[in-house]
C-alpha cells in the first residue's frame, strides 16, 4: 500500500442544512428532498440511493412543500408565495408562479396528477390545473380563518382535508365548500397549550382522516361525520409529519423528539375482517425534529433538522436480505465540495454562500521524524494551516460548483445565474484577487468546472448540456470551443475528467454513458457504453489514459481511451465479480485519483473508507477477508503475499469528504466529524434520561 | 385423647401464597391461592381465609376455575392428580389421576372436557404442554391418562404460557423466542429476538406472556424491562410488535384487563403499571406496594386485580388502582437473624419480616398480624446495596419492652450499630421507641437478654458483644420539668480477660447472670455484678447457654461448637453431666423444666427433649427434617392438651415450632394444624368481660366475613379508653354491631371499626 504523510484536515466547517420536505415518486422510484436553504435533491432509490440531481438553493426561496405530479414533474412551494416547477433534465427551474395567497405552507397533487392544490397563509386553498408546459389557476376553495398547514387528497379525488390551526377542514372538491370542520383538542396531558397546530393530515380512501398535531397526538377522524374516532398520544412534543403507504396499510409519523413511529393496520383477530390501526415500532435515528417523512413500498424515509436522511427498510417487505435491507443514513452530498491545488498545497472549500481557501500546514520533520516514526504517529506542525481567503457570493443564490486550478492561480465558481472566474496572485504573504470580467454570455450557469492539469484550459459543463472549453491566458481568456450535446438529448453533464496530458476530456451526465472528447482536435472521440447505474466518479489515468469510472452500485470500470475498449483488468474483475462486502457499501465513491509513480494503483474513496486498488495483485474472492488490517512489518513475506489482494482499504478517516494525493508521499484527507455538525445545530428538545 | 396418638412433623402455615397467580372467583368475592399442599380460599372483602381445600399430597402447582361451572375449581399438583373442588362448601368433588408430575394448569372454555397441563419429559429443564382429557364418570377417582401433545420445549412456570382468543392459540415463551400454536391450523409460529451475543440485546430474554382477551395481540415481558405487544403473528413474515418501556428491571408479570383496554405490568420496582389502550403515554401507576410484584391476576368480573408479592402477600386492588385488601402471610424472603420469638401479649410468633421490620405472625390464623418498622428508613431496593439489617431482638417484662439491634457493615472496619428499646403503649396498642443507643458496643452484639424474673422491680437488659464486654442496661428515670419519662442507661460493663462475649442468659429468678466468653462461662451476681464463678470445659466456644427452670433451676446448660452439651450444677459448681451432641438449637420451655435441643448431622436433624436434671432424654424424634434447623421456639398452648403417653407429655402445655434453613415453619403435632385453623363452630360470640373497661371479643367464625376478619380466631382482650363505655346491644341494632357510648353520644359500630379504632387510636376513626 505504501506509506504516506497525511494531512488530516478537520477545519472544513461544513454544515449541511436541515431537511424540510421529502417527496417520494412511486413511478420512477425517486425521492425528492428539499432543505431549509432551498436546495432540492433527487435521490434515485433504484440506484442505491444515489443523489443524482440537485437544484441549488436560494436565500429567499425556502421550500415548505414539495410534490410530484403528473408522472415525473416536481413542484415546490415556499414562503415567498411562489410555486416552482423544476426541469429535471436541464437541472434548472422551469418557472416560478406566484399563487397570490401569501406564503404557501402546503401543497398536494391530486391523485390523478392533473391538479395541484396549495394552502396559503391567508387561509385560502387554491386549485391549479397542471397543463403540459405550465400550471394554471383554476379556483379558490372556501377561505378559512387561519393558514393552511397541511393538505391531503382523498385517493378518489372527491374530497380534501386541510389542516389548519386548531381545526381540520374537509372540502368537497366539486363544490369547493367546506363540509366539515373538525376541532382538535388543545389539551396536552391535561394542560391547555396555546394552540394546536395540525402539522399533517392524510386522507385515506375509506374516508378516514389522520391528523398529526403539535400536542403530540395522532388522531383518526371520520370525514363522513366529522367525528374523532381514535386518539394516540405518542409524544410529549410536536408530531410534525405523516406519510401513508400506497396500500394504506401502514403509515409513518415523525416527531420533534426525533422519533419516527410506524403505524400499521392489523386485523383485530385472525378470523375477523375487522382491522385497526396500531402503533408498532418506534425508531430513534434522529437527534432533532423529524420534519419530513416518506413511505416507499419497502422503507420508511425520514429527514429533519439534524440534516440526516434516514432510510429504514421494512424487513417484512424486503424479499431477500440484500443491499436494500440495511439501514442507511445520508448526511453529505454525493458530490465534491472540495478542490485542491496540488502545487501550492491549497484547498478550496465550497459552502452554500461562500468559498474558503486554505493553505495546508507543513512540518519540518521530514526524514528525521519519519524514519523512527511508526505508522499512525502524529507529526508536529511547524506551520499551521492558514485561512487565506473568504470569498462571498453576490446575490441570494447558492453556489453550484467551484474549482481551483492545479497551479493555484485561478478560482472559478458558478451560481444558478452567474459564472465567476478569479485570478489569484501571490506576493510573499499577500494574496490579491482579481475578478476576470466580461465573461461571455453563454457562460451563465455551470454544473461542473474543471481546470486542466497545466491550468491553461478551463472546462465548463453548462446546464444546457453543452461543454465549453476556455483557454486561460494571463488575466484574460479565450473561448476555444463548445461541444454541443448529442442531438435530441438535453441531458446535462455533471461530471468531468481531464487527462493529465490535456488531450482527453471525459464527461458524464446523470444516466447516459460517458462521452470522451479529444481536446486537441475538438471532436467526440468515443462513448463508453451506457450502464444501468449512474456514474459517481470519473478520472483518467496519467500515462495510460485509461478512464476509470465508478458507478453507484459500487462497480468500477477501467476503459482504455486510445483503444476504445475496456481494459483487460476491467474485464477480469467483471468476470470474477467484486467482493460481496464491497458491493454492500452504502456510500458512493466520490473521487478517484492516481499515483504518478505507481501506474498500477487506483486511489478512490467514499465517505467511510479510502481504498487503493493495486491492479498487480490478485482479486479477492468472497472467501477472503476484504477489510484486512495493514499487515504488520515483521510478518513474513509468505503470509503477506497469501493474504494480499488488490483492495487495500483504510477506514481510519471518516466521514471522509475528500482525499487526494498531493505528491508521491503526501495525502490530504478532509474529514467532517458528525459530532462537530451536531454541535453546530440548534439544541434538540431536552429529554430526561433515565438514571440521571 | 382416646386413640393412640402419633406425633409427626407437620408443616404449619407460613407457606408461600405467591407461588402461583391467585385466581378470583367469578363474582370476585373470593380469591384462591395455592399454599403448599393446600388451596386457600380468601374473602376479598375481609382478607379472611374462608376455606382450606386440602387433599393433595404434594405441592399444588396450579388452580383454575372450571370454565363450565364457575362455582368449581380445578387444581393440579406434583402428586400427579387434578382435583375438582366445590369451593363454596370446600368439598372435593373429583380426582383425576394423570400420573405425571404436573407443573401448571390451564383451562379453556371451548375445550369442555379437557384441560392443559405442563409436564416434564426426560430432560429436567424441558417441559411440554399437553392437553388432558377428563373423562365423565360418576366415580370419585377417575384415571385420565389420555394426553395429547401441544407444545414442546417450554418453561415450567405458567407465566410463560398464555391462551388467547378463547383458546384459538397458545403462546409460550422461553429464552429468546416466542412460539404460538394455532389449534385450528395446527401450526406453530416461532419468533426469535436477537440473542445475548449482541451486547445491546443482552437482556432480551422473555420473562412472561399474556394474551389479549378480545384481539389477536400477545404481550410479552422481557428481562430488560420492555414489554412487547405482538400482532399479526399468524404470519411469519408480516408480524410486528410495539415496545412499551417503563420498567427498569425485569417485567415479572403481565395481565390484560377483562375488556382488554388496559394492560397491567409489575416487577421489582414494586409499582403496578396500568397501560391504557396499550399506549406508552397513557399509563397509571400504583406505587409503593412494598415488595417485588411476582404475579398479577384479574378477576373475571373485571372489578378487581390482585398482585402477589415476593414478601408473601397478596394485595387486592380495585379497578381504580386503589389497594383494598392485603392478605399477608409469613414474610420469608429475608434472612432470619432474630430467631423465633413469642410476643408474650399476643402469643404471636415474632421474627424478621420485610427488610428492617419485625413481623408479628399469628400461628393460629396463619397470617401476619402486623409489622413493626424498626429501622425506620426508606428501603431502597437496589442490587448490591448494603442494607441496615435487624440482627437481634428480645422481649422483656411480659412484653412491655422490646429491645432490637440493627447493624450495617460496609467495610471490615466500618460498623454501624444501633440498639433501640421500645416500650409497649397500652393506649395505642403498639410499641413506641423509647431509647436509641448509638454504638452500644464497639463490635457486633452477639446476644441480648432481658431479666424476666417476676420479682425484679427494675427492668434489666444485658448485651454481650464481640468487643469482649457485656453491658448491663437499666431503666432509669429520665424525667425533666415538662414530663415524666423513663430511659435506658448503661449500668455496668463487665469483661473477662478480653475474651469475646458470645452468649448471655439470666436465671429464672433473675439472681444470676451467665455470660459465656468463648470457651468459658462466667456467672455473675445480678445484684452486685460480682463474678461468682467460672466454668470451662475446653470443648470449643459456647454456642448456646441457658439456665434450667422450675425444679431444675440449679442447672446451667451450655452447648459448644465442638458438639458437647454440658450441664453444670450451680450449687456444686461442677459439671453434672455432658453428652456428645452437635446442638444447633437449644430452647427452654417456659412452662416446664423441659429443654429442646436439635442436633444436625449429614443425615438430617434430630430432636431431643430432656430435663437438665436427667441426662437421659425424655423424647427423641429422629430426622425431623432433612435440612438444617436454624431456629426453634416453644409456644405456650392456650388450651392444654392431654397426652397420656409418657413420651408426649412435654407437648401438653407448649407446642414446639422450628424453622429450617429453607424457611419452612414446622411443628410436631398429632393432627394437622389446619384442622385447628378452620373452626367448626359457626356461631358468633361476643361477650363482655367482668372488668367494666374491657371488652372481650372472641370469635370463631368462618363464613361471617366481616366480623371474622376483625376478631381473628384468637381471643383478644382490649382495654378501652376510659371515655368510652360499651352498652349492651339494643335488639333492633344490626347484627354484628356493638354499641359504644362515648361522652354523651351513643354510637353503633361494627366490631371491625371498633377494633380498628382501638388499635389505631380511637378518636380519629370513630369520629368521637
Amino acid at each position: 500500500m505504501g506509506e504516506f504523510k497525511v494531512h488530516r484536515v478537520r477545519f472544513f466547517n461544513y454544515v449541511p442544512s436541515g431537511i424540510r420536505c421529502v417527496a417520494y415518486n412511486n413511478q420512477s422510484n425517486r425521492l425528492a428532498v428539499s432543505r431549509t436553504d432551498g436546495t432540492v435533491e433527487i435521490y434515485n432509490l433504484s440506484a442505491n440511493y444515489f443523489q443524482e440531481k440537485f437544484f441549488p438553493g436560494h436565500e429567499s426561496r425556502a421550500t415548505e412543500a414539495l410534490c410530484w405530479a403528473k408522472g415525473q414533474r416536481l413542484f415546490s412551494a415556499g414562503l415567498n408565495g411562489e410555486i416552482i416547477e423544476y426541469d429535471l433534465q436541464a437541472l434548472n427551474i422551469k418557472y416560478a408562479m406566484d399563487a397570490f395567497g401569501g406564503p404557501i405552507w402546503s401543497m398536494a397533487a391530486s391523485p390523478s396528477g392533473s391538479q395541484l392544490l396549495v394552502g396559503c397563509e391567508d387561509g385560502s386553498v387554491k386549485l391549479f390545473q397542471i397543463t403540459p408546459g405550465k400550471i394554471q389557476f383554476e379556483r379558490n376553495f372556501d377561505r378559512q380563518k387561519s393558514r393552511i398547514l397541511s393538505l391531503s387528497w382523498r385517493p378518489s379525488g372527491t374530497h380534501i382535508a386541510a389542516g389548519s390551526i386548531d381545526y381540520i377542514s374537509v372540502f368537497d372538491v366539486k363544490s369547493g365548500s367546506a363540509i366539515h370542520k373538525m376541532l382538535v383538542d388543545r389539551q396536552y396531558m391535561g394542560v391547555s397549550k396555546r394552540k394546536c397546530i395540525i402539522w399533517g393530515v392524510a386522507f385515506l380512501s375509506d374516508g378516514t382522516v389522520i391528523s398529526v398535531d403539535s400536542a403530540g397526538k395522532v388522531q383518526f377522524w371520520d370525514s363522513a361525520t366529522g367525528t374523532l374516532v381514535k386518539n394516540h398520544l405518542i409524544a410529549n412534543a410536536d408530531v410534525q409529519s405523516i406519510a401513508v403507504s400506497d396500500q394504506e396499510d401502514s403509515f409513518v409519523v415523525g416527531t420533534a423528539e426525533g422519533t419516527v413511529f410506524h403505524f400499521q393496520l392489523v386485523s383485530v383477530t385472525s378470523n375477523s375482517s375487522e382491522k385497526q390501526w396500531v402503533r408498532t415500532k418506534p425508531f430513534q435515528h434522529h437527534t432533532h425534529d423529524v420534519r419530513a417523512v416518506a413511505h416507499s413500498p419497502t422503507a420508511l424515509i425520514s429527514g429533519g433538522t439534524d440534516t440526516h436522511l434516514v432510510i429504514r427498510p421494512l424487513m417484512e417487505k424486503v424479499e431477500v436480505k440484500n443491499y436494500d435491507a440495511a439501514l442507511r443514513k445520508i448526511t453529505f452530498p454525493h458530490r465534491r465540495l472540495i478542490s485542491c491545488s496540488k502545487k501550492k498545497q491549497l484547498l478550496l472549500f465550497q459552502f452554500a454562500h461562500h468559498l474558503e481557501l486554505w493553505q495546508l500546514g507543513s512540518t519540518v520533520a521530514t526524514g528525521k521524524f519519519l524514519v523512527p516514526g511508526k505508522n499512525g504517529d502524529t507529526l508536529p506542525l511547524s506551520k499551521d494551516a492558514d485561512h487565506l481567503l473568504h470569498l462571498k457570493t453576490k446575490g441570494p443564490e447558492n453556489i453550484i460548483c467551484s474549482c481551483i486550478s492545479p497551479c493555484g492561480s485561478w478560482i472559478a465558481y458558478s451560481t444558478a445565474s452567474r459564472f465567476f472566474l478569479y485570478r489569484l496572485s501571490y506576493e510573499r504573504d499577500n494574496i490579491s484577487l482579481q475578478r476576470v470580467s466580461k465573461m461571455p454570455a453563454f457562460l451563465r450557469s455551470a454544473l461542473q468546472i474543471l481546470f486542466s492539469e497545466d491550468s491553461a484550459k478551463l472546462f465548463v459543463a453548462s446546464n444546457q448540456g453543452s461543454l465549453h472549453i476556455i483557454r486561460l491566458l494571463e488575466g484574460s481568456f479565450k473561448h476555444l470551443h463548445t461541444f454541443q450535446p448529442q442531438s435530441g438529448t438535453v441531458e446535462s453533464m455533471c461530471l468531468l475528467a481531464v487527462s493529465p496530458d490535456g488531450n482527453w476530456l471525459a464527461a458524464s451526465g446523470t444516466s447516459a454513458g460517458v462521452h470522451v472528447y479529444n481536446v486537441k482536435n475538438l471532436k467526440l472521440h468515443c462513448t463508453v457504453p451506457a450502464y444501468n447505474f449512474p456514474v459517481t466518479a470519473l478520472a483518467i489515468a496519467p500515462s495510460t489514459n485509461n478512464l476509470v469510472i465508478a458507478h453507484s452500485d459500487q462497480q468500477v470500470f477501467e476503459y482504455s481511451i486510445p483503444d476504445k475498449q475496456y481494459t483487460e483488468w476491467s474485464r477480469t474483475i467483471q468476470k470474477q465479480g467484486f467482493h460481496h462486502l464491497w458491493l454492500q457499501r452504502d456510500t458512493p465513491i466520490t473521487h478517484i485519483s492516481f499515483h504518478l509513480k505507481r501506474p498500477m494503483h487506483i486511489l478512490l474513496h467514499d465517505a467511510y473508507m479510502f481504498c487503493i486498488i493495486d491492479k498487480s495483485l490478485p482479486l479477492p474472492n468472497d472467501k477472503t477477508l476484504l477489510y484486512n488490517p495493514l499487515p504488520p512489518k515483521n510478518e513474513s513475506d509468505v503470509i503477506r503475499r497469501r493474504t494480499a489482494h488488490a483492495f487495500k482499504i483504510s477506514k481510519i478517516y471518516k466521514p471522509l469528504l475528500f482525499m487526494d494525493l498531493l505528491d508521491e508521499r503526501t495525502l490530504v484527507a478532509v474529514e467532517r466529524p458528525l459530532d462537530d455538525i451536531i454541535a453546530q445545530l440548534p439544541p434538540p428538545i431536552k429529554k430526561k434520561k433515565f438514571g440521571t | 385423647m382416646v386413640e393412640q396418638e402419633r406425633v409427626r412433623v407437620v408443616r404449619c402455615g407460613g407457606s408461600e401464597l405467591n407461588f402461583r397467580r391467585a385466581v378470583f372467583s367469578a363474582d370476585s368475592k373470593y380469591i384462591f391461592c395455592v399454599s403448599g399442599d393446600f388451596v386457600k380460599v380468601y374473602s376479598t372483602a375481609t382478607e379472611e381465609c374462608v376455606h382450606i381445600l386440602q387433599g393433595h399430597r404434594n405441592l399444588v402447582t396450579g388452580i383454575q376455575l372450571n370454565p363450565n361451572n364457575h362455582l368449581q375449581l380445578y387444581s393440579c399438583s406434583f402428586d400427579g392428580t387434578i382435583k375438582l373442588w366445590d369451593y363454596v362448601d370446600g368439598i372435593l368433588i373429583k380426582t383425576f389421576i394423570v400420573g405425571h408430575k404436573l407443573h401448571a394448569l390451564f383451562t379453556v372454555a371451548r375445550a369442555e372436557d379437557s384441560v392443559f397441563v405442563t409436564i416434564n419429559k426426560e430432560k429436567p429443564d424441558i417441559f411440554q404442554l399437553v392437553s388432558v382429557k377428563l373423562p365423565k364418570s360418576s366415580s370419585q377417582e377417575i384415571e385420565s391418562k389420555e394426553l395429547s401433545f401441544v407444545l414442546d420445549y417450554i418453561n415450567q412456570s405458567p407465566k410463560y404460557i398464555a391462551f388467547g382468543n378463547e383458546g384459538e392459540y397458545v403462546a409460550a415463551v422461553r429464552d429468546f423466542y416466542l412460539s404460538v400454536y394455532f389449534f385450528k391450523k395446527k401450526t406453530t409460529s416461532r419468533f426469535t429476538l436477537s440473542s445475548s451475543r449482541n451486547k445491546k440485546h443482552a437482556k432480551n430474554n422473555f420473562t412472561c406472556v399474556a394474551c389479549h382477551p378480545k384481539e389477536d395481540c400477545i404481550a410479552t415481558g422481557h428481562k430488560d424491562g420492555k414489554i412487547r405487544l405482538w400482532r399479526n403473528f399468524d404470519d411469519d413474515k408480516k408480524y410486528t410488535y410495539t415496545c412499551l418501556h417503563w420498567h427498569h428491571d425485569m417485567v415479572m408479570d403481565l395481565a390484560f384487563s377483562v375488556t382488554g383496554t388496559s394492560l397491567l405490568s409489575g416487577g421489582r420496582e414494586s409499582v403496578l403499571v396500568e397501560w391504557r389502550d396499550a399506549a406508552e403515554k397513557n399509563k397509571e401507576f400504583l406505587p409503593r406496594l412494598g415488595a417485588t410484584i411476582e404475579h398479577i391476576s384479574v378477576s373475571p368480573a373485571g372489578d378487581l386485580f390482585c398482585t402477589s408479592h415476593s414478601d408473601n402477600k397478596i394485595i387486592v386492588i380495585h379497578r381504580n388502582l386503589e389497594a383494598s385488601a392485603v392478605i399477608q402471610g409469613l414474610v420469608k424472603d429475608s434472612n432470619i437473624f432474630t430467631g423465633l420469638m413469642i410476643d408474650p401479649r399476643t402469643k404471636a410468633l415474632v421474627l424478621n419480616g420485610k427488610p428492617g421490620h419485625l413481623q408479628f405472625y399469628s400461628l393460629q390464623s396463619d397470617k401476619q398480624l402486623y409489622n413493626l418498622d424498626i429501622v425506620q428508613q426508606e428501603y431502597i431496593n437496589d442490587y448490591g446495596l448494603i442494607q441496615i439489617e435487624l440482627t437481634k431482638a428480645a422481649f422483656g417484662c411480659y412484653g412491655n419492652w422490646l429491645a432490637t439491634v440493627e447493624q450495617r457493615q460496609e467495610k471490615e472496619t466500618e460498623l454501624e450499630l444501633q440498639m433501640k428499646l421500645w416500650m409497649y403503649n397500652k393506649k395505642t396498642q403498639g410499641f413506641v421507641l423509647n431509647t436509641k443507643v448509638n454504638m452500644p458496643h464497639e463490635d457486633h452484639i452477639t446476644a441480648l437478654c432481658f431479666c424476666n424474673a417476676e420479682k425484679s422491680e427494675n427492668p434489666t437488659l444485658v448485651t454481650a458483644s464481640k468487643d469482649g464486654h457485656f453491658k448491663v442496661w437499666i431503666l432509669t428515670d429520665d424525667s425533666d420539668i415538662y414530663k415524666k419519662a423513663v430511659g435506658w442507661t448503661c449500668d455496668f460493663v463487665g469483661s473477662y480477660h478480653k475474651y469475646q462475649a458470645t452468649n448471655c442468659c439470666f436465671s429464672e429468678d433473675g439472681s444470676l447472670l451467665a455470660v459465656s466468653f468463648e470457651e468459658i462461662v462466667t456467672i455473675w451476681d445480678s445484684e452486685t455484678w460480682e463474678l461468682k464463678c467460672t466454668f470451662c470445659q475446653r470443648a470449643g466456644k459456647i454456642r448456646h447457654l441457658c439456665f434450667g427452670r422450675l425444679t431444675c433451676s440449679k442447672y446451667l446448660l451450655g452447648a459448644t461448637e465442638n458438639g458437647i452439651l454440658c450441664c453444670w450444677n450451680l450449687l456444686s459448681c461442677a459439671l453434672e453431666w455432658s453428652a456428645k451432641l452437635n446442638v444447633r438449637v437449644m430452647e427452654p420451655d417456659l412452662n416446664s423444666e423441659n429443654i429442646a435441643a436439635i442436633s444436625h448431622s449429614s443425615m438430617g436433624s434430630d430432636l431431643f427433649v430432656f430435663k437438665p436434671s436427667e441426662p437421659r432424654p425424655l423424647y427423641i424424634q429422629k430426622n425431623i427434617s432433612r435440612e438444617e434447623v436454624q431456629w426453634g421456639v416453644f409456644v405456650p398452648r392456650d388450651v392444654p392438651e392431654s397426652f397420656t403417653s409418657e413420651a408426649y407429655q412435654w407437648l401438653n402445655r407448649s407446642q414446639f415450632y422450628f424453622l429450617t434453613k429453607s424457611q419452612s415453619l414446622l411443628t410436631l403435632s398429632t393432627k394437622s394444624p389446619e384442622e385447628k385453623l378452620t373452626p367448626t363452630s359457626k356461631q358468633v360470640f361476643l361477650g363482655w368481660s367482668n372488668c367494666p373497661d374491657k371488652i372481650l371479643v372472641s370469635s370463631c367464625l368462618k363464613d361471617v366475613g366481616l366480623a371474622a376478619s376483625v376478631l381473628r380466631s384468637t381471643l383478644c382482650e382490649v382495654e378501652l379508653p376510659s371515655a368510652v363505655t360499651v352498652k349492651t346491644l339494643p335488639p333492633s341494632s344490626p347484627p354484628l354491631h356493638i354499641a359504644v357510648q362515648s361522652r354523651d353520644a351513643l354510637l353503633f359500630c361494627s366490631p371491625r371499626n371498633l377494633l380498628a379504632a382501638l388499635c389505631w387510636g380511637w378518636e380519629r376513626d370513630l369520629g368521637i
